[in-house]
């Protein structure tokens, strides 16, 4: 290896082209290929050169990096003249162009207003260098202050749950405790969960201690405050099954949704070690996704939303923790398609698996979901069409179609050849197949006039991370995502799925709101038409129960007849999620309340926005 | 200014009236002992005296008085010891001597000064030979020892065959016979690049460089960049290979075998190499292992001579002056309340244990004129005697606690931090050529006032120094504006008069912490200096920097007492022996030298570092040394006998900082893996068994229980340790900047 590493350092050498190039930009107009040659041998010498001296007073500034003072620095020992102003705000400023045969990279120098610079308000000033005294060891014992490392660093606890003989450390042995509490479920995942939901609450009796310690958990994830908050990160995952057990039993939507969103934020914390809670996590997120029932009103409360950001969790960690040893995302997909193809599944699991399989990727939809379309389709078409059921189930029946035409759209419209053809569409996939067509249509047209121009219709406001991103985001196809579509109607599938997962932007913690329609009707027409519809409407305004602490999530669900859409299904939903930021960002905890005005506007304003596309958009919003 | 007395250092109650053997052999010293200084005329003294250091000092003489510098000429000679007349036998001492015996040395040396120049025509200085010296400096004429020509196809056969047979030996001898393979290898390499064969030399490259030492890694990337006889002239690093000789040990049956293998198959070629650019030192005895022998190699230029290291050193701490009897009055009286008698006593018990015993491996009280106790120190002398009676022992049982400072918004511009050693302040050094001084003590930091308003000050009054005193400027901080470019490292002066910093702009500033101004740019290196330190005893300091040489100052002299030359590298850390007579410095060639202050000469080359050294430390009792490196290893040496006689693995990155505990039970390291990590220095120093065949041959089995020794590792949040300091209570001091990321 290092034999390799060396071997290809020395071999390493200017292309003589990028000598020719620089002759050119000094004048020199005509330069002969040995002499091209014999100066790019000579100039890459010079560079390793200075390089390794440039390393030497990198060490001696106690850096890691490499800094352009450093090479400066190196310059001047040669006595060559240090460079001056390179400055770059990416790190390849180069912009490439070609035409006429000749390829070229230059720099892109953008014309600055000046008046724009004088008026913005001056950067704020560097903070002056300060000092501050810690205990590092008392005694020898390091406190467990904020100011030193959480006391089991990741390798560590890599290095434990490797090696499980070690001696057995106390958050084990409570974690062991709770489970014997919970009946083992986690041997059992899904099996496990509906049968305790089935027994009564009575089993499920705590001890003082595990209910005073439940309490305190609770209240520092769920409450105001930050620093309990994070001191309470690493216990978390010991109790978290334990109330997703909990609030499975009470039906606390709101609370599931939170919970969830916890796990969200230890997936996405870097410091810990969640291998060795997976068993832990994974049941309840599963939980989640398919249980029968989720809140008290299944049939006006938003748990679909809830499903669908457990599935999108659930693909994360299966992306981020499956390996040949445990292969989590074969067992879950066996977990889930166990259960879609149970005929007597309800409705909310059959949607919950569905999702779950949906989100996992294209490969799972293809496999495993369009081949059973025809059978759901025949089983939504039962409801439907069939004598007056519940109201429940009809709902159930009107999500699960929904949500299939979503993710196989983009599929079908990737893998089927054109034309596409109603008829052999309705052959294929029965009953929805002749929705699945448009959609598919509607998916290829969009997808080509994206291409060509920006798109206007696709409500998207980009969010720095997926939160409770309760919106059907593009995930399907690359669940690390990061900048889901509020506004997401099956129409413009595959815009999203076609867009390329967007890295994490940094922009200030705010309110999010977070606006869905889910269109129950088979063609749904432009967005723009379906907003203002949905603003004729009479909205019902539904307020999830809340709880008693700031940071709850205020759910809208607003529900109207909307005449105006084509479809057999007149039933629209449109709801408006307001929520806090993420539960990392420590300001802006009050503004969670959302002015009940505001949704027509601000979605006027995040179609704008959408327009231009930029990170800024979320800045702006508010 | 500390100021140093005229006249010998006289105690108060003891004077020393030992016969002074050394001034005696050191007659220039002795005259200037009348100004009480150390001779403030560079001298330059290489290691080991050597042939070639001969030839060159003839070369700079015969290039002065080419450039009419008649009196450097007689200073030069006077100071090496060079007679007009090279034959003349009598010597007055060479540079300052090492007693009776480096007289005889040094004869010796000069005769065979004369007998090179001999076989040149019967004058001593005809220009032949000087044009011989000077041609040994010119750097075309030391890289045409490259020019023999040989068939460049055969020397990939040439190499692989040594290795063949090396590869057969018995394995006792395989082990000793590889040290070959690098050097050898880096020659036949340079032999085919100056000989223009780029495709031969790299082909050999290729085939043979993945064979070498890992820790070579370094040098071999330095090395693959070469493949034109140009970039040679450039490079100082080669140079350096080539100039100075490759020291191998070898027992005496490896050689044998080597020698016959070599005469048998006629490869001159190899023969050449070793005879021309290696050293080979043979010793009598068993063969060492492979553990052994990877323990002391790993430097530029190979182990260290043997003879190098058999000067005696004086290792032993200087005699503690004693305090007078009122003044332990006044330490009962601010003790009032506590037990008077059990104080009292073990005070007495610790002074007279101290005073009454003389090291005898302790150097002459005068051996190094040293500045006077001035009342303010001998105060602070008291001060350190009291706190030191309330000094927690350590142990491994008794872990010190470590207070950490964290520097916030340095934006990992930290470069450097000191504190005093009462652990009053603490200064920083960044990059952005700013030195900043915080007080970590509830007293704010305070000017004196100006010129004019001193004048009004009623010097006779009791408080006089509190008057001189500027109330208005008191804070917390201050910041020392001068450099020109990153500081790398600051140091206290041991009175809290005064502040070194060496920066990246080749000077060395003196600061007052009294007016917070710049007093002195000491210019010197012309390059980046690296580190400075302060003399124990304070009046002395010593820098080294990528110049290569580190150098001795006197705060007021502006001109360097002494030169220490012979790093092959950068010299990136220095260090003062607690008995002040005595300088450390560790360097990218990845040795530790130790130099002797009073002759500028080696007395101590310590290979054994993989990468470059980065941090040193004294015991307290002077008999032990430390060092760490880009490596993550810390190394323990004995200087008495030069040897190693540790190894503490565990950091993952580079060591800025060693110290020991004040008592020197407790050895703290800290590190760029942002740990601080505490050893067992105890242990460490007793588990080492030297009999006299290892005392002898210098052939130790180090044992490997860095576990055992390492006693705590205390991880920081993302702060890299820069520097750690025990105060006079033993508590860990350490800092570093916090980088967020």
């Amino acid at each position: 290896m290092a034999e390799e590493r060396r071997q290809k350092l020395c071999s390493v050498i200017l292309p003589t082209e990028s000598m020719k190039a620089m002759a050119e930009s000094v004048g020199v107009g005509s330069l002969q290929e040995d002499s091209c040659l014999a100066l790019s041998e000579e100039v890459s010498y010079r560079i390793k050169e200075i390089a390794q001296d440039a390393l030497k007073f990198m060490h001696h500034g106690k850096r890691r990096k490499l800094t352009t003072g450093d090479i400066d620095h190196a310059l001047k020992l040669k006595n060559v003249e240090p460079l001056y102003g390179f400055q770059s705000q990416e790190f390849i400023p180069f912009r490439f162009a070609s035409g006429g045969g000749r390829e070229l990279h230059f720099y892109e120098e953008k014309e600055v207003d000046l008046s724009d610079i004088i008026n913005t308000p001056l950067p704020r000033v560097p903070l002056d260098v300060s000092l501050k005294a810690h205990w590092l060891s008392i005694d020898g014992v390091q406190p467990a202050i904020p100011e030193n490392p959480p006391p089991v660093p990741k390798e560590q606890q890599k290095t434990d749950s490797t090696e499980p003989l070690k001696a057995v450390k106390p958050g084990q042995e409570e974690e062991g405790s709770i489970q014997t509490k919970g009946q083992g479920a986690s041997s059992a995942e899904v099996k496990g969960k509906e049968k305790m939901r089935m027994k009564p609450r009575s089993t499920h009796e705590l001890s003082v201690e595990q209910q005073l310690y439940y309490k305190e958990i609770t209240e520092a994830c769920v409450g105001s405050c930050e620093a309990k908050r994070a001191v309470c990160v690493c216990n978390k995952c010991y109790l978290f099954l334990f109330q997703v057990r909990v609030n499975v039993v009470q039906n606390n939507l709101a609370l599931l949704i939170y919970l969830m969103r916890m796990v969200k934020a230890l997936m996405d914390n870097p410091t810990l070690y969640l291998e060795k809670y997976l068993h832990e996590l994974i049941p309840a997120v599963v939980t989640c996704i398919v249980s029968k029932q989720l809140c008290l009103r299944p049939d006006v409360d938003n748990h679909w939303a809830l499903r669908d950001f457990a599935a999108r969790l659930m693909a994360q960690s299966c992306k981020t923790f499956s390996t040949t040893t445990n292969n989590i995302q074969s067992r879950i997909t066996k977990t889930f398609t166990k259960a879609l193809l149970d005929d007597k599944t309800q409705w909310t699991t059959r949607y919950g698996c569905i999702a779950g399989l949906a989100e996992l990727g294209h490969d799972v939809i293809k496999t495993l979901i369009i081949p059973r379309l025809s059978v759901e389709g025949a089983r939504i078409k039962a409801v439907m069409d069939g004598p007056v059921v519940s109201n429940i189930d009809k709902i159930g029946a009107d999500h699960v179609q929904s949500l299939l035409l979503k993710h196989c759209a983009s599929v079908v419209a990737k893998t089927r050849p054109l034309p596409d053809m109603v008829d052999q569409y309705k052959v294929d996939y029965g009953y929805l197949g002749t929705m699945l067509c448009s959609h598919v249509v509607k998916a290829r047209a969009q997808a080509a006039f994206q291409a060509q121009t920006v798109n206007r219709t696709t409500l998207t406001i980009t969010q720095p991370r997926p939160t409770l991103s309760v919106s059907q985001s593009g995930l399907s196809t690359s669940s690390g995502s990061r900048a889901p579509s509020i506004i997401k109607v099956p129409s413009s599938l595959t815009l999203m799925s076609t867009r390329p997962g967007t890295p994490t932007q940094p922009s200030p913690p705010a309110t999010k709101y977070i606006v869905m329609a889910t269109s129950a009707g088979a063609a749904s027409t432009q967005q723009v038409i379906t907003l203002s519809s949905s603003q004729s409407g009479s909205p019902v305004t539904s307020t999830v129960p809340s709880t008693p602490t700031s940071l709850q999530p205020l759910v809208k669900l607003e529900s109207g007849n909307t005449g105006a859409v084509s479809g057999s299904r007149p039933l629209q939903k449109y709801i408006v999620v307001s929520l806090p930021s993420s539960s990392s960002s420590l300001e802006n905890k009050s503004s969670s309340v959302l002015p009940s005005s505001t949704s027509p506007i601000s979605m006027e304003s995040a179609v704008k926005l959408e327009r231009s596309e930029s990170p800024a958009a979320n800045t702006q919003s508010h | 200014m500390a100021a140093v007395q005229d006249g010998p250092m006289e105690l108060d109650t003891e004077k020393e009236t030992k016969p002074e053997i050394l001034s005696d052999g050191t007659s220039k010293l002795s005259g200037n002992a009348a100004s009480g200084t150390l001779s403030s005329s560079p001298l330059t003294a290489g290691g080991a005296p050597k042939q070639e250091d001969q030839q060159t000092l003839i070369a700079v003489l015969q290039f002065l008085r080419r450039n009419k510098l008649s009196e450097s000429v007689e200073i030069l000679r006077r100071e090496a010891g060079l007679e007009d007349q090279e034959d003349s036998q009598t010597l007055d001492g060479s540079g300052g001597g090492k007693g009776d015996r480096d007289g005889g040395e040094a004869n010796s040396l000069l005769s065979r000064v004369s007998i090179t120049s001999a076989a040149a025509p019967q004058s001593t200085l005809t220009p032949i030979t000087v044009k011989r010296a000077n041609e040994q400096l010119d750097v075309s004429v030391v890289l045409s020892a490259y020019s023999q020509q040989g068939d460049p196809s055969l020397y990939q056969v040439y190499y692989s065959g040594l290795k063949n047979f090396i590869e057969s030996v018995l394995d006792c001898h395989r082990a000793e016979l590889s040290q070959l393979f690098y050097p050898l290898f880096v020659h036949m390499y340079l032999e085919l690049v100056y000989n223009n064969h780029e495709n031969e030399a790299k082909a050999f490259f290729e085939k043979f460089g993945g064979d070498q030492e890992c820790y070579y890694q370094d040098d071999l990337r330095v090395l693959c960049g070469l493949t034109k006889k140009e970039h040679l002239k450039g490079n100082e690093v080669l140079l350096d290979f080539r100039t100075s000789r490759f020291v191998l040990r070898i027992s005496r049956d490896s050689y044998q075998l080597l020698k016959r293998h070599l005469q048998e198959r006629h490869n001159n070629q190899i023969w050449n190499i070793i005879q021309e650019h290696l050293y080979i030192d043979i010793f009598d005895g068993m063969p060492r292992s492979k553990s052994q022998i990877d323990s002391m190699s790993g430097s530029f230029a190979g182990e260290a001579r043997r003879e190098v290291n058999k000067v005696k050193v004086f290792h032993g701490l200087l005699k503690e002056p004693e305090i007078e009897v009122p003044l332990d009055d006044e330490e009962d009286e601010a003790e009032n309340e506590e037990g008077k008698p059990k104080k009292k006593k073990t005070k007495k018990d610790s002074m007279g244990s101290k005073s009454k015993k003389q090291d005898p491996n302790a150097p002459q009280q005068n051996r190094i004129p040293l500045p006077e106790l001035k009342d303010s120190d001998k105060l602070d002398k008291i001060m350190y005697m009291k706190e030191s009676t309330k000094r927690i022992r350590l142990g491994p049982e008794n872990l010190p606690s470590i207070c950490f400072y964290s520097f916030l918004n340095a934006y990992q511009g930290l470069t450097a931090v000191d504190f005093t050693d009462d652990s009053s302040l603490l200064a920083g050094g960044f990059a952005d050529s700013t030195v900043r001084i915080w007080s970590v003590t509830p007293k704010k930091l305070r000017k004196v006032k100006s010129a004019g308003e001193l004048n009004l000050i009623d010097k006779e009054s009791d408080d006089v120094l509190e008057r001189i005193m500027d109330e208005k400027t008191a804070s917390e901080s201050k910041i020392l504006c001068g450099h020109s470019g990153p500081v790398y490292s600051v140091s206290f002066s041991p009175d809290r008069n005064y502040l070194l910093s060496s920066s990246e702009d080749g000077t060395v500033r003196l600061w007052s912490l009294q007016t917070f101004t710049c007093l002195v740019g000491y210019k010197g290196h012309n390059y980046p200096v690296w580190d400075t330190h302060f003399s124990p005893f304070g009046y002395y300091f010593v820098s080294g920097g990528h110049d290569r040489v580190a150098r001795l100052w006197a705060t007021d002299h502006y001109q360097p007492l002494r030169i220490f030359a012979g790093h092959l590298a950068d010299v990136t850390c220095t260090r003062f022996h607690p008995n002040s007579n005595y300088v450390a410095t560790g360097s990218t060639d990845r040795t530790i030298r130790l130099w002797d202050v009073l002759n500028g000469n080696c007395v101590r080359i310590f290979t054994g570092h993989k990468g470059p050294v980065h941090s040193l430390a004294f015991s307290p009792n002077g008999k032990f040394l430390a060092s760490g490196s880009t490596d993550g290893r810390v190394l323990l040496w004995d200087i008495g006998h030069g040897l190693m006689i540790g190894e503490l693995k565990g950091h993952t990155d580079t060591i800025y900082a060693l110290k020991f505990s004040r008592d020197g039970e407790i050895l703290a390291s800290g590190s760029m893996d942002n740990t601080v990590r505490l050893w067992d220095s105890t242990k460490a120093f007793d588990d080492v068994e030297t009999d006299d065949f290892t005392a002898a041959t210098g052939h130790i089995h180090l044992p490997d229980n860095s576990q055992e020794l390492l006693l705590g590792t205390y991880h920081s949040k993302s702060t890299p340790v820069t520097h750690l300091h025990f105060t006079r209570r033993n508590l860990l001091l350490a800092a570093g900047g916090y980088s967020s990321q």
